[in-house]
This record gives C-alpha cells, sequence and structure tokens, in this order.
C-alpha cells in the first residue's frame, strides 16, 4: 500500500469547497426537514381521516423508499413537468423531504410525551386551540425531542454524498473527480472518510452537551 | 414499457434480493459479535468492539462503497466480484448499527437474570446462549427490522458504482425510453413493495420468538384498570 502526501496536499482546496457544500446542505435540508416533519406530524393531528390518511400513506411511501432513487425521481423527472432547479436546490429539497418524514415521527412522540395534565390546564384556562399549541404544548414537546432530531441531522450528514449521483460536488463529489483526473483513488477518498468520522463525531459530542443542558 | 425493459427490471429486483439477503446475514453476524464483544469483561476487548461502531457509523455508507470498490484492490490486492464487494461495505456499515441494538438489549435484560446465571455457576458463555439472548433477541427484532428497511435503501447505493441492481435499471430504461416519470414511479413502488414485505416478515418472526421466550401475548382482561397519566405534569424527561 502507498500512501502519497503530495496527493493529498493536491486535494486539499477541493476538499474545502466539498465541505462547504456538504455543509450547506446539511444546515438547508435540516431547516427543510424540522419545518416539513412538524407540518406532517400536526396534520397527523386532525381529527378527520380525509387528512391523516393520505399524510400517512404519503410519508410512509417516502420513509419506505430509497433516497436515490427519490433523488433521481425529482431530478430527472421535475424538467419533464417544466419545473427546473439547480442539482444542488433539488438535492436539498429531497433529502429534507425524506428526512422530514423520519422527524415527523420524532414530533409525533414528543407531542404525545406531554402529559395530559397540561391538555387539561390549558382547557382549563380556556385557552384557544392556537395558543394550546403555541404557548403550552409545542414548547414541552420540542424541548423533549431535540436530542432525537440531533441524531437524524447526523445521519443525514452521512446521505449528503448520495448528491454526488445527481451531479452535485460535495465531499465525495469533489473526491470522485481529483481521483479520476490525477488517478489516485486511495488519498482523496480515506481523506474524506477521515473527515466524515470526525465531523459525525463531534457532533454526537456537541448533541450529548446539549442533551444534558436540556434534561437539567 | 416494453417486455425486455420489464424483463430488465426483473434482473435488477433480482440483484437487489441477492445484495440484501448477503448484506443482511453478513450484517447480522458483525452486529452479534461486535455487540457482544461490548459486553466483554476485557476492557481492551470492548474498547476494539466500540472503536469499530464508532469507525463503521461515523463514516457514510456511500463512501464506504467507494473506499471498498477504489481504494481496497490496489491496496491490498483484493480485486472483489461487484456483488462481494457491495455486500461487504453494507455488511460492515449496517453491522455497526446493529452492534448497537444487540448491545442496548442485552443491556436491557433484568440484571437479576444474569445474577441467577452468576448463583447457578454458568460460565459467561451459557449465561450468554442459554439466558441473556434467548430474552434478549426478541427485544432486537423491531428495531433490527428498521435497520433491514434501512439496508434495503442502502442498496440502491451500489448503483453508483454500477452494479445492475434496481435502481441502476431504472437509469437504464430512463435511457432507453427518454422518459423518467413512469420508470421511477415503478422503481420507487416495487422498492416499497420489499420493504412492506419485509415488515410483515419481521413482524411474524418476533411473535415466534416471543413465543419461544414464554413472553407470548396472552389475550386476558387486565386485572387492574388504568389509571390516566395525570400525576407527573411538569416533571422532568425521564
Amino acid at each position: 500500500m502507498k500512501w502519497d502526501w503530495s496527493a493529498v496536499a493536491d486535494f486539499m482546496p477541493y476538499f474545502w469547497d466539498g465541505l462547504l457544500v456538504t455543509l450547506q446542505i446539511l444546515v438547508l435540508g435540516s431547516l427543510i426537514s424540522f419545518a416539513l416533519g412538524l407540518v406532517w406530524a400536526l396534520l397527523m393531528r386532525v381529527p378527520t381521516r380525509w387528512v391523516t390518511w393520505p399524510v400517512g400513506a404519503v410519508t410512509e411511501f417516502v420513509r419506505n423508499t430509497p433516497l436515490l432513487v427519490q433523488l433521481f425521481f425529482l431530478f430527472y423527472v421535475l424538467p419533464e413537468w417544466g419545473i427546473t432547479f439547480s442539482a444542488l436546490t433539488t438535492g436539498v429539497f429531497a433529502i429534507g423531504l425524506h428526512y422530514s418524514t423520519y422527524t415527523m415521527q420524532v414530533y409525533r412522540a414528543g407531542i404525545e410525551a406531554v402529559p395530559v395534565g397540561q391538555w387539561e390546564a390549558a382547557t382549563a384556562l380556556n385557552l384557544p386551540l392556537r395558543r394550546t399549541w403555541t404557548a403550552v404544548i409545542l414548547p414541552q414537546a420540542v424541548r423533549r425531542v431535540v436530542p432525537a432530531l440531533g441524531n437524524y441531522v447526523i445521519s443525514m450528514l452521512k446521505d449528503t454524498p448520495l448528491l454526488m449521483a445527481i451531479t452535485v460536488l460535495e465531499m465525495l463529489g469533489e473526491a470522485r473527480l481529483f481521483a479520476q483526473q490525477q488517478f489516485q483513488f486511495t488519498e482523496p477518498l480515506t481523506v474524506i472518510g477521515f473527515a466524515f468520522i470526525v465531523i459525525s463525531y463531534l457532533a454526537s459530542l456537541a448533541l450529548r452537551a446539549l442533551e444534558r443542558r436540556l434534561v437539567h | 414499457m416494453t417486455s425486455g425493459l420489464w424483463e430488465l427490471v426483473l434482473k435488477g429486483v433480482w440483484v437487489t434480493i441477492q445484495l440484501l439477503v448477503l448484506s443482511a446475514l453478513l450484517a447480522t453476524a458483525v452486529s452479534f459479535v461486535v455487540g457482544v464483544a461490548r459486553t466483554h469483561r476485557l476492557k481492551f476487548v470492548r474498547f476494539l468492539a466500540g472503536f469499530y461502531t464508532e469507525v463503521f457509523r461515523g463514516t457514510s455508507a456511500l463512501v464506504m462503497i467507494f473506499w471498498v470498490f477504489f481504494v481496497l484492490p490496489p491496496a491490498f490486492g483484493w480485486q472483489l466480484v461487484p456483488l462481494w464487494a457491495g455486500t461487504l461495505a453494507l455488511g460492515l456499515t449496517y453491522g455497526a448499527y446493529g452492534s448497537e441494538i444487540v448491545r442496548g438489549a442485552l443491556a436491557a435484560v433484568d440484571p437479576a437474570q444474569r445474577e441467577g446465571g452468576i448463583a447457578l455457576s454458568f460460565t459467561p458463555w451459557q449465561r450468554m446462549k442459554l439466558i441473556l439472548l434467548p430474552q434478549a433477541v426478541p427485544e432486537m427484532i423491531p428495531p433490527f427490522s428498521n435497520l433491514l428497511i434501512e439496508l434495503l435503501k442502502g442498496t440502491a447505493l451500489v448503483s453508483i458504482m454500477g452494479m445492475g441492481d434496481l435502481a441502476f435499471s431504472g437509469n437504464l430504461v430512463r435511457l432507453a425510453l427518454q422518459e423518467s416519470a413512469e420508470i421511477y414511479t415503478y422503481i420507487l413502488v416495487i422498492y416499497f413493495v420489499i420493504a412492506f414485505l419485509l415488515t410483515r416478515l419481521m413482524r411474524g418472526l418476533e411473535k415466534k420468538l416471543k413465543a419461544g421466550a414464554g413472553k407470548a401475548r396472552v389475550r386476558r382482561p387486565d386485572p387492574e384498570p388504568k389509571r390516566p397519566e395525570t400525576t407527573n405534569a411538569g416533571g422532568a424527561v425521564r
């Protein structure tokens, strides 16, 4: 096995570009998944099955099919319907949509974990439904689920390389491009593999600290 | 779509299923070995198992696949058949996730059961085989079922390496027809059907294993009426 440090040095500028794109995908995708997941979770509480059935079916479908095929679907089918986005926008939306079907479950568990007494107190105080949600239920529910949401951010980080398949140049895309131009596969692939481990390890440490702060 | 193209899709389904079964077997083996090793009495073994889990859980499955396809051959002189390369990458990655499930389920067994085994002077291996695992395995099935669905979704990644699985056949059909909505809808539906069948299968397995461990759900009326949960209002999370 031979290891060439000069290839690593050559790769570094591309690595930083890729890292920036990866983090961009991660932040935007997380925001979409947090917002959309909350929307799904709230829609599932609407007391008519005309809403809960379609929402439940669609999210179940999205959750149980591969993100890669969903990316292809959005990337190739949307232009056929006359909607064109850049590859990055499509990818961010796809990853956000995919993960919103997971965060939806997290929110649901958080909402269900709010004690019944809180609902009863809101009724006793004659709070309107809107205030009950925004001032009583959601602040408690979201606080409980922040660690679980963080776990999904870490899994999302590990799914960002899939966007390479639709031509987004994130870390893996940059590494592949560099490898194909220089015929050096070992160094760039190992560097980004290592980078993923470091980032997700740091993120899990940060998450543990956050969890301690929220629980106590 | 013509019948020739459907044949292509069916071949893709077959490759996906082969890959799923093989990597699920490897992942199960890895998760039991590593998960049990994390409860070992030697600190060094626990450290090694923990290190394995951190490394393989920390990196992305797709990066791992690239690594097995491009770095292993020149570095170690192994050129694996694509099916085995995919199996290796997916099995090792998802095995790391599975080892956490095994460790969690073993830790959740009532400590009195372990102490009972010690009191009866079972060897550690007998304790694991006769007491801990039969009780822990049924508890592992629901999380393993979720992991199996994740693995099914993970198998689509090998199509990036040019392996002819279901997602890859979708791309071929798209190129042949110059039309993507129809074929990708079919592909998504096929994946969904496989995932649905897998969850049913795992649910049946769980019921069977629970019955084997003497924990079958027996339908009898609750002896105690359920009390509403109102006492812990405003309490801490756990």
